[in-house]
């Protein structure tokens, strides 16, 4: 079972949070710092595998993340998941972000936050890893974005509004907020 | 925004209207994530946040927020509930947003409620009726939001509502939602079991759905059954083989590639079923060897996740039934993920190592420098997992080396969790392999300072039991205790104020038990540094009430020490302290006290507490005499306390067997009744009387100190086999060295790691005496350890039972009533439990027992009266019809034959003995049986059986020891079982070990299971006692069963087949309604409603403990699906 699936970026800002076992509030915020802690000290040339804190469950429970140019992805699991299956699970992720987002950065996470939990959705349920396959995941997300496009005709589309603010070029919109080096690269190929 | 804009905008209201107020809407967001990261302080962010949820909450509450609006207002409440920030306010919302919108708001509403609400969550409620309709909804976005919501957040109790439709959903046309239902349902089965055991099969049909990704998704459920249950799917095992076999042939779509792997997750899973399936089982493994060769063979080297499955193959290799040939291959994978240059392989290569040396300790001297390298690794995970893997391998040879590796790592360490973990094994590491005294104490010193107080308490009570209990020789007990005594004074003189209070209070202990012993210091000294130490402000109070104890057995003689210390302290804050104050000065000054409360050098076993403080009896009638009120268990002051406050909402516990309406419901001040239930609560009078040792006995006094603190028993165990036998191990460990050592081909590299290797893996070469756990060939340890309370509970008596008890008093009550009440009508076992005398049926009491098989029958039914049904025997026994088996009934004990009990089933047998056994139903007590038969002409020696179960509490009543058996006869071993917390099975686990020639010890383990169903008793009540209660219980639980509809009155037919399966009490049936009352043993009663409802009954139980109501209907369940 995959207990929790935390994202933050290199300064332990939290940027997606889904627990699949309940802790109360202060907890998660607890463990989202602890995790933070843990796993920004650890090299780049370290493994990718890292025994639970004693918050979230102790030694049974595994930390198995992956650092993407400004943003971690930490899976929490217990001792019934292969690790190396996770860090490709994660991998596949990523990818699809990329895929959803075309050339995912950290802001898009920031923004479309709700987007990015409709996409772990199809990922994993409730815990379970509910499919690996990249194309069937985009396949299930798209099938939802149409239904949004169909919604209300043209009137109610909100992303094609924004695009369409944004295509008018106004001042307002901040068109890239900068915080830092928010690309994050997706090598194809496994990075060790 | 610029005037031509807003003009534009404006004049297409239809089109761009919404535009705007979209753009608006993220606009907000940005803004508030762009303000966000323009701050640098916490504080900062706090205002900005406080502010925004302000504005939030008077948007929500604005009747003219559209939808939309709330639905953006959603995703700005999720993004301030990331970082920590509370916005309960919109959880309402956020339901409302699921039950009354469209498809887009309903998509927000139920992210938001999933990431919100948690399983307990009250608001939950009311998405019950939401999550039913999109459930039956025909549009699939919705059906599979409110799968995902089920899966993710709903409780036990809501699942009954939800269940049905989603096992429709199991067949759905759409893979996409057969795959969800099945997930969801594989959440129900983890979070309440028993609820749906009914569709197991429709899980078999999604294993062979037609889609593969069903399939894989049902892969989730098995995993979990199958690690449950192995033996309970060996049918599937040709299932699993072919669709791996089918995977591996690349059958499955390209789609299901992963780097042109065949879903490698998929094959993931079936290797971790096949493993768990051929587990200790050589036929279902010969089913699998084929295609583990072949998913070893096909899986080349070339990508991570290829190694994901070949980790998982090895390790099956390594749990099935092995086979050379793929063993061999598995090693040669093991070497190729260690020698790996990639270090999350490293690692996975040191896990594989870890769990394969138990099985196989050469691999780990294949790779020796490896692991010596990655002991000295950078990185943390490795070198811990290295660590691991070194505990595994540690032996005699090389415990010195290693046990110093782990505390080299230990001081670097400064995770808690760690050092916790670690220290735990450095001691029993310590305990099982100490070369001689000084390492070992000096090592134990190491473990509390670096442990300190985060070591879990049992580290130092084995530790101190271990010093006070000794081995068979006093002289050695004695050599450690003073060197014990020694490094402790060295200590103390140092520096003390950095040590943790666990260390103080261990040392404390020490000096006060052995300073004795120590001729050369004087005891003037040691009062010092004790003193001394009472004076640290570091020191906690606990550890001060520790050091005065040991101060008050040092003195003799020294009274104008211990004097101004008393009476310092008799002026101190702390009330306990100052008793303990007040009982030194006395004691010093009395030396004939002094000696009679703490006889120095008394055998521990010697010394007897009573825990029931008879002594005081006398005292207690006076006052009562003299009109005091009776005394009453703090958990019944708290209960009346409640009462007397307010309402009393929770229902009342039943700790009282007498019958329970009677004393909870109506007059529960009558002091008759209160005199009854303390006397069940370990108290007194009857308990001490009849196990007539009611001297007046004062050594419980010493017991004061310290809340937790340790109570040396000494048990009267015959000495047991692992006895340390030094005179064999030299030649052995000689023979080990000369053959691990001479290396020439490694030696010319680093002469560092060499040296190193060699001290590590002395000990692991061929033939020599490797030393793994649990490998019974294991050298046997110095210290012997005793087993630890729970443990020694089935071989020990009362005396040490009940010392342990009287210092966790909450213990005690449950404790002591189990042995009192058997001690009450068994006034002979319990000097037989405490010198072990064996009491084996003898082929005259057999012949008696036959005698009065005759009206026992009659007995029985006339205590039980006419309304209950003796289940057990008679069914059983008209089942079977005699056989061997029956021959062993005839051995019950004449005063258990009473009982209802069930047919005897044969446990286990070896060529010398067979064990089987019976279960008999106590009223407050599952009695069990086991029959000890020896199938020889020879004499069994030295029997000596030990049961385990960590559901239950077991307590061994008699027969647990048997001196010897003659050839052909059979004793009887009993045992009595408590089960507090309902449990659906439970399985006990225990060994026999016997000695057919003396010296030769032979073990033979055996296990069983037993069901909730063996410890429930008929409730009997009347109709307005069931209503009474039924208002005061709580947690209730509703289910529909089928019906029995073969005979005429179906209610009464099903009912009847329960209580025969149940042992339940029916309490009235009327008109299409039932009644029917059962509790567990004699504790949380549990009352069910059965109504007839067309084809199905309605069940609805109601019960205090909250599991109870389920494993009733699981056993419902079953009892009427095997009808």
């Amino acid at each position: 079972m995959i207990k929790a699936i935390l994202i933050f970026n290199n300064h332990g800002k939290p940027r997606l949070i889904r627990f699949y076992q309940y802790f109360a509030e202060d907890m998660q915020q607890q463990i989202i710092r602890e995790t933070f802690h843990l796993v920004s000290k650890r090299d780049d040339n370290v493994c990718n595998f890292l025994e639970g804190g004693s918050l979230i469950g102790g030694s049974d429970y595994k930390l198995i993340y992956r650092h993407y140019a400004t943003l971690y992805f930490v899976f929490c699991v217990d001792s019934s998941e292969s690790e190396l299956g996770i860090l490709d699970l994660i991998q596949v992720f990523v990818e699809t972000l990329d895929k959803c987002f075309e050339n995912v950065c950290e802001l898009d996470l920031i923004f479309h936050m709700d987007k990015v939990h409709y996409i772990l959705q199809e990922v994993v349920m409730g815990g379970m890893v509910l499919e690996t396959n990249m194309n069937e995941i985009v396949a299930q997300v798209e099938l939802q974005n149409r239904m949004e496009k169909s919604e209300g005709g043209l009137s109610g589309a909100p992303a094609r509004a924004v695009s369409a603010v944004k295509n008018m070029n106004l001042p307002e919109i901040p068109r890239n907020i900068n915080i830092g080096d928010i690309n994050i690269k997706v090598p194809s190929l496994s990075p060790f | 925004m610029s005037d031509v804009v807003e003009k534009t905008l404006t004049a297409l209201p239809g089109l761009f209207d919404s535009q705007t107020g979209a753009a608006k809407i993220t606009n907000r967001l940005r803004q508030l994530v762009k303000s966000i990261t323009e701050l640098t302080s916490k504080h900062e962010e706090e205002n900005l946040i406080k502010q925004e949820l302000c504005a939030m909450k008077e948007q929500v509450s604005s009747p003219n927020t559209s939808m939309k609006q709330m639905r953006e207002i959603m995703v700005r409440a999720m993004y301030c509930e990331m970082l920590g920030y509370d916005a309960s306010f919109t959880y309402i919302h956020a339901i409302k947003l699921a039950q009354q919108g469209g498809v887009l708001e309903k998509r927000v509403g139920y992210l938001a409620v999933s990431l919100f609400l948690n399983e307990g969550h009250e608001l939950l409620l009311l998405l019950v009726n939401t999550v039913l309709k999109d459930l039956q909804s025909t549009n699939l976005i919705e059906a599979c939001m409110a799968l995902t919501v089920v899966a993710q957040v709903f409780p036990k109790d809501m699942i009954p509502a939800v269940l049905p439709l989603v096992e429709d959903k199991l067949s759905h046309p759409k893979e996409i939602i057969r795959r969800k239902a099945v997930l969801a349902l594989y959440k129900f089965y983890l979070i309440a079991p028993n609820q749906v055991q009914h569709i197991h099969g429709k899980f078999r049909k999604a294993l062979s759905d037609r889609d593969p990704g069903v399939m894989a998704s049902s892969l989730h459920i098995y995993l979990q059954l199958i690690r449950e249950s192995p033996d309970s799917y060996k049918d599937l095992t040709g299932s699993f083989v072919t669709i791996l076999k089918q995977v591996l042939g690349g059958k499955l779509p390209v789609d299901f590639n992963y780097h042109s792997v065949p879903a490698p997750w998929l094959q993931i899973q079936l290797l971790r079923i096949l493993s768990l399936l051929g587990k200790e089982d050589q036929s279902t493994s010969e089913l699998m060897y084929e295609v583990l060769d072949e998913s070893l063979r096909r899986a080349e080297m070339n990508h991570n996740i290829t190694y994901a499955i070949l980790y998982e193959c090895v390790k099956a290799v390594y749990t099935i039934h092995p086979k050379v040939e793929l063993l061999e291959k598995a090693a040669r994978c093991i070497g190729n993920f260690v020698l790996s240059p990639k270090i999350n392989l490293k690692y996975l290569g040191l896990k594989a190592l870890t769990y394969v040396v138990q099985h196989d300790a050469k691999l780990a001297l294949q790779h020796q420098m490896t692991i010596i390298e990655c002991l000295d690794h950078s990185d943390f995970t490795i070198k811990r997992e290295t660590l691991e893997l070194l505990f595994r391998i540690t032996n005699a040879q090389n415990v010195t080396v290693i046990v110093e590796k782990m505390l080299d790592f230990l001081r670097g360490c400064n995770d808690e969790h760690t050092i916790i973990h670690l220290v735990g094994k450095v001691s029993e590491l310590a305990e099982k392999f100490a070369p001689d005294n000084s390492w070992f104490i000096q090592t134990m010193n190491c473990v509390f300072s670096i442990g300190g107080d985060l070591l879990q308490q049992d580290v130092p009570n084995n530790f101190l039991r271990l010093l006070a209990e000794g081995s068979e020789s006093k002289e050695e007990d004695d050599q450690l205790r003073l060197y014990a005594v020694e490094s402790y004074l060295t200590v103390l003189k140092g520096h003390t104020s950095h040590l943790p209070q666990c260390f103080l209070q261990v040392m404390s202990w020490v000096l006060g038990e052995y300073a004795h012993l120590q001729g050369s210091v004087d005891r003037r000294e040691v009062i010092r540094l004790l003193t001394q130490l009472l004076d640290q402000r570091s020191v906690s109070s606990e550890t001060r009430v520790w050091i005065l104890s040991a101060l008050t057995k040092i003195p003799e003689g020294q009274t104008d020490l211990i004097l101004d210390l008393a009476e310092r302290l008799a002026s101190s804050q702390d009330t306990v302290l100052r008793q303990q104050a007040q009982e030194l000065q006395h004691l010093s000054q009395d030396s004939q006290l002094h000696e009679w409360v703490l006889p120095r050098g008394a055998p521990w076993d010697a010394i007897e507490v009573d825990s029931s403080l008879s002594f005081l009896d006398g005292f207690v009638s006076e006052a009562l005499a003299a009109g005091a009120a009776p005394y009453k268990p703090p958990h019944q002051r708290q209960e009346e306390l409640c009462e007397d406050r307010a309402l009393n909402l929770e229902p009342y516990s039943f700790s009282l067997p007498v019958s329970l309406s009677s004393c909870s419901i109506t007059d529960r001040q009558s002091p008759t009744l209160l005199s009854v239930s303390s006397g069940l609560s370990g108290n007194s009078t009857e308990l001490s009387q009849k196990a007539g040792s009611s001297t007046l006995i004062l050594e419980g006094v010493k017991r004061v100190w310290g809340k937790d603190g340790y109570l040396p028993q000494k048990e009267a165990t015959a000495p047991l086999v692992d006895e340390p036998s030094a005179a064999v191990q030299p030649p052995v460990q000689q023979e080990a060295a000369e053959r691990t050592e001479p290396r020439p081909e490694l030696s010319t590299r680093n002469q560092d790691k060499q040296q190193l290797a060699s001290s590590l893996f002395v000990g692991l070469g061929v033939g020599s005496s490797v030393s793994l756990l649990g490998k019974s060939e294991a050298p046997p340890p110095r210290f012997r350890k005793k087993p630890r309370p729970h443990e020694s509970s089935s071989s020990s008596g009362t005396s040490e039972k009940s010392s342990d008890s009287s210092c966790r008093s909450s213990h005690n009550t449950t404790d002591s009533f189990l042995y009192g009440s058997f001690l009450e009508e068994e006034p002979a076992t319990s000097k037989s439990a405490f010198d072990h005398t064996p009491k084996s049926t003898t082929a005259n009491g057999l012949s008696q027992n036959k005698d009065t098989k005759e009206d026992k029958h009659t007995n029985t039914s006339q205590i039980f009266g006419g309304d209950m049904v003796i289940v057990r025997p008679s069914t059983i026994q008209d089942k079977h019809p005699p056989s061997e088996s029956s021959d062993l009934t005839a051995l019950l004990p004449a005063d258990l034959k009473d009982l209802p009990h069930s047919d005897v089933i044969s446990l286990t047998s070896d060529p010398s003995l067979s064990l089987s056994s019976c279960r008999l139903f106590r009223d407050e007590a599952l009695l069990l049986l086991i029959f000890i038969s020896n199938c020889t002409e020879t004499v069994i020696k030295d029997i000596a059986v030990q049961l385990t179960c960590e559901e239950l509490k077991t307590a061994s009543l008699r027969g647990n020891i048997v001196d010897c058996l003659e050839a052909r006869s059979t004793s009887v071993c009993h045992y009595a079982l408590l089960m507090d917390d309902p449990h659906t099975n439970v399985s006990f686990t225990g060994t026999v070990s016997y000695q057919t020639q003396p010296g030769h010890t032979n073990t033979l383990p055996f296990s069983g299971t037993l069901s909730t169903a063996d410890f429930i008793r008929p409730l009997v009540l009347t109709t307005e006692e069931y209503g009474k209660l039924w208002l005061s219980l709580s947690h209730d639980v509703k289910q529909n069963l089928k019906l029995l509809t073969d005979a005429g009155d179906p209610l009464r037919t099903t009912l009847n087949a329960l209580k025969d399966a149940l042992q339940l009490h029916v309490v009235d049936i009327i008109g299409s309604e039932g009644i029917v009352a059962c509790r567990l043993l004699s504790s949380a009663p549990c009352l069910l409603h059965c109504r007839v409802s067309g084809a199905a009954l309605v069940m609805w139980l109601r019960s205090p403990h909250p599991a109870l109501p389920d494993c009733i209907l699981y056993h419902c369940q079953r009892a009427l699906a095997h009808r």
